[in-house]
C-alpha cells in the first residue's frame, strides 16, 4: 500500500521535474529568439560595415564578408569628423544632460515632499507636456528663440538665440526639454519612496530644505539619477529634431553622419550608389551608436538594479 | 527682522514656500517655452504667417488652413488614415508583448540580466537619428528583410503557420490582425522597451506576500496571476498605453510627421502644417481619452 503511494509520489515528481525542463526550453527559446530579432539590425550594421560594395550583390555572402575590410570606417571616421565632432557632441550631450538632471530633481523633489496649493495642478501640467507632441510647439518656440524677448522684458526686436547652445539651456534648466516630464516624474516616485525620516533628523538639527535636499536626499536618490542622466544622455545624443532646428548649421555628430556619405562621394568627385552609401551610413551608424553602447553596458548594473529596487512606480 | 517672522510664521506656509522655490525652474519654464508656444501654435494655425528678418505678421485666416491640409493637400488625409490606423493596431500589439516580455523577465533563470539589458536596448538604439536613417537604408531593408528570411528563425515556417491558422477558423477580422502583427513582429518587439520597464518595475512592487497568501488559500499559479498579478498591474496598462501612443506620435519612423516637417518649410506653409499638426494631435487625443476613460474603469487601485 505505502509502495503504491510511494511510487505514485516518485513519478509525479518526475513530472514536475519534466515539466519545468520543459518550461525551461520553451523559455529560453522565445527568450533567444527575441534576443535575435532585437540584436539584429546592430548586427546586420556591424556586419556590413566590413564588407566592399560587390559583397553586397555576392549571391553567396550572407553574413560572412568575402573581403574583410576597414575601409568604410577609415572614410566614415575622416568624413563624419568624428576626431573633432566626437568630443564637442559628448560636451553638449553631458551638459544638457546634467542641467535638465538638476532642474527635473529639484522639482521632482518640489512635488514629493511640499505640499502647498496648486501643486497637483501643476504636476498635471508636467504630464501634459509630455503628451503634447514637440511637433506641436517647435515652430513657435523657434520664433520665440529667434526673437526673445522674455514677455517684453527684452526691447525690440529681441535677441537671436538660435545658431547656439542657448535655447537647449533654457529648455534644460526649466526642466522643458525632451521627455523632461518623464524625468520630473521618475524622480517625484522615487523621492516619495524614500523615507520621511531622514529628513525629519535634518530638519530637527537645523538644516534647511535645500541642504537637506543636497546632503541627505540627493546621495540615497543615485538609482533613479543614474537612470534619468541615462535617459537624457541618449535622447540628446541621438537628437537631431530640435538640434538642427535650433542649431541652423548642425555642428554635432548626428548631423555629420547624416550628410557624411554624400559629403564623402562630393569631396572626391564620385558617384556612389545607393547601395554604397548605404553601406557607409551603416558604418557610420556603428561609429555613432558604439560610445552609447558603452555606456549603457557600463550603467546597465545600475539601471537594472533601480528598476528592481526601486520601482519607476510609486 | 521681517524676514525672520515671516519664516517664523508657521510650518505650512513655510513648506508651501520651500515647494514654490523647489517647482519655480518648472513653472517658469511652463510660462515661457511651452505655454506661450502652444498658444500661439493655436493662433498660427488659424493664420497665414510671414516670416521676415525683423519679425513675423500673422494675418487671421479663420479656419482656412485646416480646409486646406483636409480638402485640398493631396497627401495628407491618406497619411492621417494611415497613420491613425497604424496606430490602432500597433499599440495593442505593443501592450501585449510588453506584458508578456516583463513577467518573461520577471522570472528567475539563467542569463537573465543579459537578456533584460537586450530587451531595453532598443530604447537606445531606436531615438532619432538613427531610426531616421534606419527608415530609407538598403542594407536595412535588403539584408533584413531579403537575405535572411522569417523563414529561417522560425520552425515552422511563415506560411505553413498562416495555413495552421487558417485553419483554426479565426473570425476573419482577428485573422487578418494578427497576420499583420506577424509581419510586424520585429518592429513592435522594438518599440516596446520603456513599456516592458515600466510593467517590470510594477511587477517588482507588488509585494511577495500576496502570492503567500493566495497560495495558503489553495490557488494555482494561473490564478494568482489573474487574481493578484493582473490587477495590481492594471493602472499601468493606462500608463503604458499613453506612453506607447505618445511614442508612436514622436517617433522618427513616423511618416505622417515627417510629412507635416516637410510642409512647414516647403509649399504648404506654417499656418497649414500647424493645422495638420493640430488634426493629428485632436485625433491621438480622442484616442487616448476614449482609451484611458474606458480602461481605468476596470482598473484596481492598491490602497495605500
Amino acid at each position: 500500500m505505502s509502495d503504491v503511494i510511494a511510487r505514485r509520489q516518485v513519478a509525479k515528481a518526475r513530472q514536475r521535474r519534466l515539466t519545468g525542463v520543459l518550461v525551461s526550453v520553451i523559455r529560453g527559446l522565445v527568450v533567444v529568439s527575441i534576443c535575435f530579432i532585437i540584436l539584429r539590425p546592430v548586427l546586420v550594421k556591424l556586419v556590413s560595415s566590413f564588407m566592399l560594395e560587390r559583397d553586397l550583390y555576392d549571391q553567396t555572402v550572407k553574413w560572412i564578408p568575402r573581403t574583410f575590410t576597414l575601409e568604410n570606417y577609415r572614410n566614415m571616421f575622416i568624413h563624419m569628423r568624428y576626431a573633432e565632432a566626437f568630443p564637442r557632441t559628448v560636451c553638449f550631450t553631458v551638459g544638457i544632460a546634467f542641467l535638465q538632471l538638476a532642474s527635473c530633481t529639484l522639482v521632482g523633489y518640489g512635488f514629493a515632499r511640499f505640499r502647498f496649493p496648486g501643486s497637483n495642478i501643476l504636476f498635471a501640467l508636467v504630464i501634459f507636456t509630455l503628451i503634447v507632441p514637440p511637433q506641436i510647439i517647435v515652430l513657435p518656440l523657434y520664433l520665440n528663440f529667434r526673437f526673445f524677448r522674455l514677455f517684453g522684458l527684452i526691447p525690440e526686436p529681441g535677441i537671436d538665440l538660435l545658431g547656439g547652445y542657448w535655447p537647449f539651456v533654457l529648455m534644460a534648466i526649466s526642466g522643458t526639454g525632451f521627455n523632461n516630464g518623464l524625468f520630473i516624474f521618475i524622480m517625484r516616485q522615487f523621492f516619495k519612496g524614500m523615507p520621511r525620516a531622514l529628513e525629519e533628523a535634518a530638519y530637527i538639527d537645523g538644516a534647511t530644505p535645500l541642504q537637506t535636499f543636497l546632503k541627505v536626499m540627493l546621495p540615497g536618490a543615485r538609482p533613479a539619477l543614474v537612470v534619468v542622466f541615462l535617459f537624457a544622455t541618449v535622447w540628446i545624443y541621438n537628437d537631431y529634431f530640435f538640434t538642427l532646428m535650433f542649431m541652423r548649421s548642425g555642428s554635432l555628430l548626428a548631423h555629420y553622419l547624416d550628410v557624411a556619405a554624400h559629403n564623402y562621394a562630393h569631396s572626391i568627385g564620385a558617384f556612389f550608389t545607393g547601395q554604397y552609401i548605404s553601406l557607409l551610413n551603416n558604418t557610420g551608424m556603428i561609429l555613432f551608436i558604439l560610445p552609447l553602447l558603452v555606456l549603457y553596458i557600463v550603467m546597465q548594473r545600475y539601471f537594472i538594479e533601480s528598476v528592481e529596487r526601486t520601482g519607476l512606480i510609486g | 527682522m521681517s524676514a525672520k517672522r515671516r519664516f517664523r510664521l508657521n510650518l505650512r506656509a513655510r513648506e508651501a514656500v520651500s515647494g514654490y522655490l523647489f517647482t519655480l525652474p518648472f513653472t517658469l519654464g511652463f510660462l515661457v517655452m511651452f505655454l506661450r508656444p502652444f498658444i500661439q501654435s493655436i493662433v498660427f494655425s488659424l493664420s497665414k504667417l510671414e516670416l521676415s528678418s525683423i519679425g513675423y505678421s500673422l494675418t487671421y485666416v479663420g479656419l482656412d488652413n485646416y480646409y486646406n491640409a483636409l480638402f485640398v493637400n493631396a497627401e495628407y488625409p491618406r497619411l492621417l488614415l494611415e497613420t491613425a490606423g497604424a496606430m490602432f493596431y500597433s499599440v495593442p500589439l505593443i501592450l501585449v508583448f510588453s506584458f508578456f516580455a516583463a513577467i518573461l523577465l520577471n522570472q528567475d533563470f539563467k542569463g537573465r540580466t543579459a537578456a533584460r539589458v537586450i530587451f531595453f536596448l532598443p530604447v537606445i538604439l531606436g531615438a532619432d537619428i538613427i531610426g531616421r536613417m534606419e527608415s530609407a537604408d538598403y542594407v536595412t531593408l535588403f539584408l533584413e528583410e531579403g537575405i535572411l528570411d522569417v523563414d529561417e528563425m522560425t520552425f515552422v515556417g511563415r506560411e505553413q503557420l498562416l495555413s495552421l491558422i487558417m485553419y483554426l477558423k479565426f473570425p476573419e477580422e482577428l485573422l487578418t490582425y494578427i497576420v499583420m502583427g506577424s509581419l510586424r513582429i520585429a518592429e513592435i518587439i522594438r518599440s516596446s522597451g520603456v513599456q516592458i520597464l515600466i510593467f517590470l518595475a510594477g511587477l517588482q512592487a507588488i509585494p511577495p506576500s500576496y502570492y503567500e497568501v493566495a497560495k495558503i488559500e489553495g490557488a494555482t499559479g494561473w490564478e494568482s496571476f489573474w487574481k493578484v498579478t493582473f490587477p495590481l498591474l492594471s493602472p499601468l496598462i493606462v500608463t503604458n498605453i499613453v506612453y506607447s501612443i505618445i511614442d508612436f506620435f514622436t517617433s522618427p519612423r513616423n511618416e505622417l510627421v515627417e510629412f507635416i516637417r516637410s510642409s512647414m518649410f516647403g509649399s504648404a506653409g506654417y499656418g497649414v502644417s500647424m493645422a495638420m499638426s493640430w488634426i493629428y494631435f485632436g485625433v491621438v487625443a480622442v484616442f487616448l481619452l476614449l482609451t484611458a476613460g474606458l480602461i481605468s474603469r476596470k482598473v484596481v487601485y492598491m490602497d495605500e
